[in-house]
């Protein structure tokens, strides 16, 4: 019980714990060679500045967070349907996999200024940049998955007279949702930083902003309080989309699960065989 | 009940190359009758059995299913594969009931059927599991039941027992024999083992080697019920001599003389 209890905790308390003894070396180093604050802030000021400005940390938070998830949204709406199409026709595949791989190519960064000359220095330019880098990664693995399906089970499927939407629903698509969640994860992460980059070149609301304007005004204190929030709200993003993972496909967790433990009985099986034989 | 008039089946390689799956093969299976395909792998045994299920058009001949020609897949075939390929996100019973779904039947009046089946394949107690909690064997049972659950006329299995371990394998050919003696259908079943074509079929189909022609077709002479202790019967050791023999023989032709 206690054994499962600390396999459960330990993915949890050790990077927990290496992240605390970080900022403790820092904060004492810190202070030991008294680096100058305005260049690399201490954890204590960090946390101080955080708590002063937290009207402002927040608004901006929400501005940003809001841009990530619709660009997130819309990579899900239109990667989804797009992969669809890849799998199933492959006419479409031939005409657009090459171009899409180029988009790909270009450097967001690089095109990041042209949106903001194209759609204004609003959200929306945002919303498009993180939709920008999203959804490549949610095509790809969508495809992926719907590609793997055993071939059996779509001889079997045919040998029934399905027709192909029915396939689709009650075979094809669960089988793939693993896959589909793998490109999630990336997706969501990738959304943050496309928004961010958006900020980056140009507007006046949003955690990328005030990353920009604290740095220029040498706040040093207020731009790590930033990066602080974006690294929180990119860990929970990326936590909640697993636990939908959870929610949606909880078979295949548990199957994994089941597979480690089995592992494990073996790998103590064979050393109680060992201690019985010598 | 299942006649392969002249079948020859040539798919095209990505490059475009023909390959002669098969070639000039005619064959015909009785109602009720089990029989047993054995070859050398890419002989054509799986492209037979999709051939009959209808999965597959021919490049020449016909198959007829009760003298009805087959142009597209029909509903009274069950079909097993080397691998259960089963559904990991539902449990056992609606595993089995996926066959109901799939043809649009009402899933709820199948279900008695269902469980007596799960039962008669010695799954009683499992059919609320799913499949990462059973073994291989286990998981190939619920694909037997699978292919049962619409009561077709005939079962096409694909090396179904292929993948599991020799013990394993062993019981489950006696098993699936009892589930046949209770259930008749037609079988046609794919193997790589010899012993076991011998053990469970009324004939054994011998392919050559690609393109697969029919090599001998083999009137198994064991008295039914099948038991282990036949396979010390010579009867059975002439039977598996003379496959080997037939198998083995076209492998030591010359290299050139097979791949003309
Ligand atoms: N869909 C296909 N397209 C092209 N070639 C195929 C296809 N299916 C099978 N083949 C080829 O036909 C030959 C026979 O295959 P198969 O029926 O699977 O043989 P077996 O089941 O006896 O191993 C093999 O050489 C295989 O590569
Ligand atoms: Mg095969």
């Amino acid at each position: 019980m206690l054994a499962a209890l600390e396999r459960r905790l330990r993915p949890v308390l050790l990077p927990t714990g290496v992240l605390l003894g970080t900022l403790v070396v820092w904060e004492i180093a810190w202070r030991i060679f008294n680096v100058p604050r305005f260049v690399v802030p201490l954890p204590s000021g960090i946390l101080a500045e955080t708590w002063a400005w937290r009207g402002y940390l927040l608004t901006h938070s929400w501005v940003t967070l809001y841009e990530t998830l619709a660009g997130f949204a819309l990579s899900i709406a239109v990667g989804t349907p797009l992969a669809v199409m890849l799998v199933y026709s492959p006419v479409l595949r031939s005409a657009l996999y090459p171009l899409l791989v180029v988009t790909q190519a270009v450097p967001k960064v690089a095109i990041a200024p042209v949106l903001l000359l194209l759609l204004g220095a609003g959200e929306v330019s945002k919303v498009v940049i993180a939709f920008l880098v999203a959804f490549f990664p949610i095509v790809v693995n969508t495809a992926t998955g719907l590609a793997a399906t055993p071939p059996e089970l779509l001889d079997l499927s045919r040998s029934y007279r399905a027709s192909r939407l029915k396939t689709f629903i009650k075979v094809r698509f669960p089988m793939a949702l693993p896959f589909f969640f793998s490109g999630l994860k990336v997706a969501v992460t990738l959304s943050v930083i496309g928004a961010v980059v958006g900020e980056f070149v140009g507007s006046d609301k949003g955690l990328g902003y005030v990353i920009v304007s604290a740095t220029s005004y040498w706040k040093s204190n207020l731009a790590f309080a930033a990066m602080l929030l974006l690294s929180v709200m990119a860990v929970g993003l990326f936590g909640l989309v697993e636990l939908v993972e959870r929610l949606v496909c909880p078979w295949y967790a548990l199957a994994r699960e089941q597979q480690e433990v089995v592992e494990e009985l073996s790998v103590k099986d064979l050393e109680k065989i060992r201690a019985a034989a010598g | 009940m299942i006649e392969l008039a002249s079948i020859t089946k040539t798919y095209r390689s990505r490059q475009g190359d023909p390959i002669h799956a098969i070639e000039d093969v005619s064959l015909a299976i009785k109602e009720k009758e089990f029989v047993s395909l054995v070859g050398p792998s890419g002989c054509g045994k799986s492209t037979l059995l999709k051939l009959v299920a209808g999965l597959v058009t021919p490049t020449r001949g016909v198959v007829r299913i009760r003298g009805t020609e087959v142009r597209e897949p029909f509903p009274d075939v069950g079909i097993v594969f080397q691998s259960a390929v089963l559904l990991p996100w539902r449990t056992v019973l609606d595993n089995v009931l996926f066959s109901i779904e799939m043809l649009g039947l009402r899933a709820d009046s199948h279900r008695d059927r269902a469980l007596s089946l799960i039962e008669l394949a010695g799954l009683a107690g499992f059919e609320r599991k799913y499949p990462w909690e059973l073994s291989g064997g286990m998981q190939q049972r619920v694909a037997i039941c699978r292919a049962l659950v619409h009561d077709p006329s005939i079962l096409l299995m694909d090396e179904p027992f292929g993948a599991l371990d020799a013990m394993t394998r062993e019981e489950m050919g006696l098993e699936l024999l009892r589930l046949w003696e209770e259930r008749r259908k037609t079988i046609l079943f794919v193997t790589h083992s010899i012993p076991e074509a011998i053990l469970l079929s009324d004939r054994v189909v011998v392919m050559t080697p690609r393109p697969g022609r029919l090599a001998r077709v083999l009137d198994v002479q064991l008295p039914r019920p099948r038991t282990v202790e036949m396979e010390f019967d010579a009867r059975f050791k002439d039977h598996s001599d003379e496959i080997r023999r037939l198998i083995f023989a076209r492998r030591q032709e010359p290299a050139h003389a097979r791949r003309a």
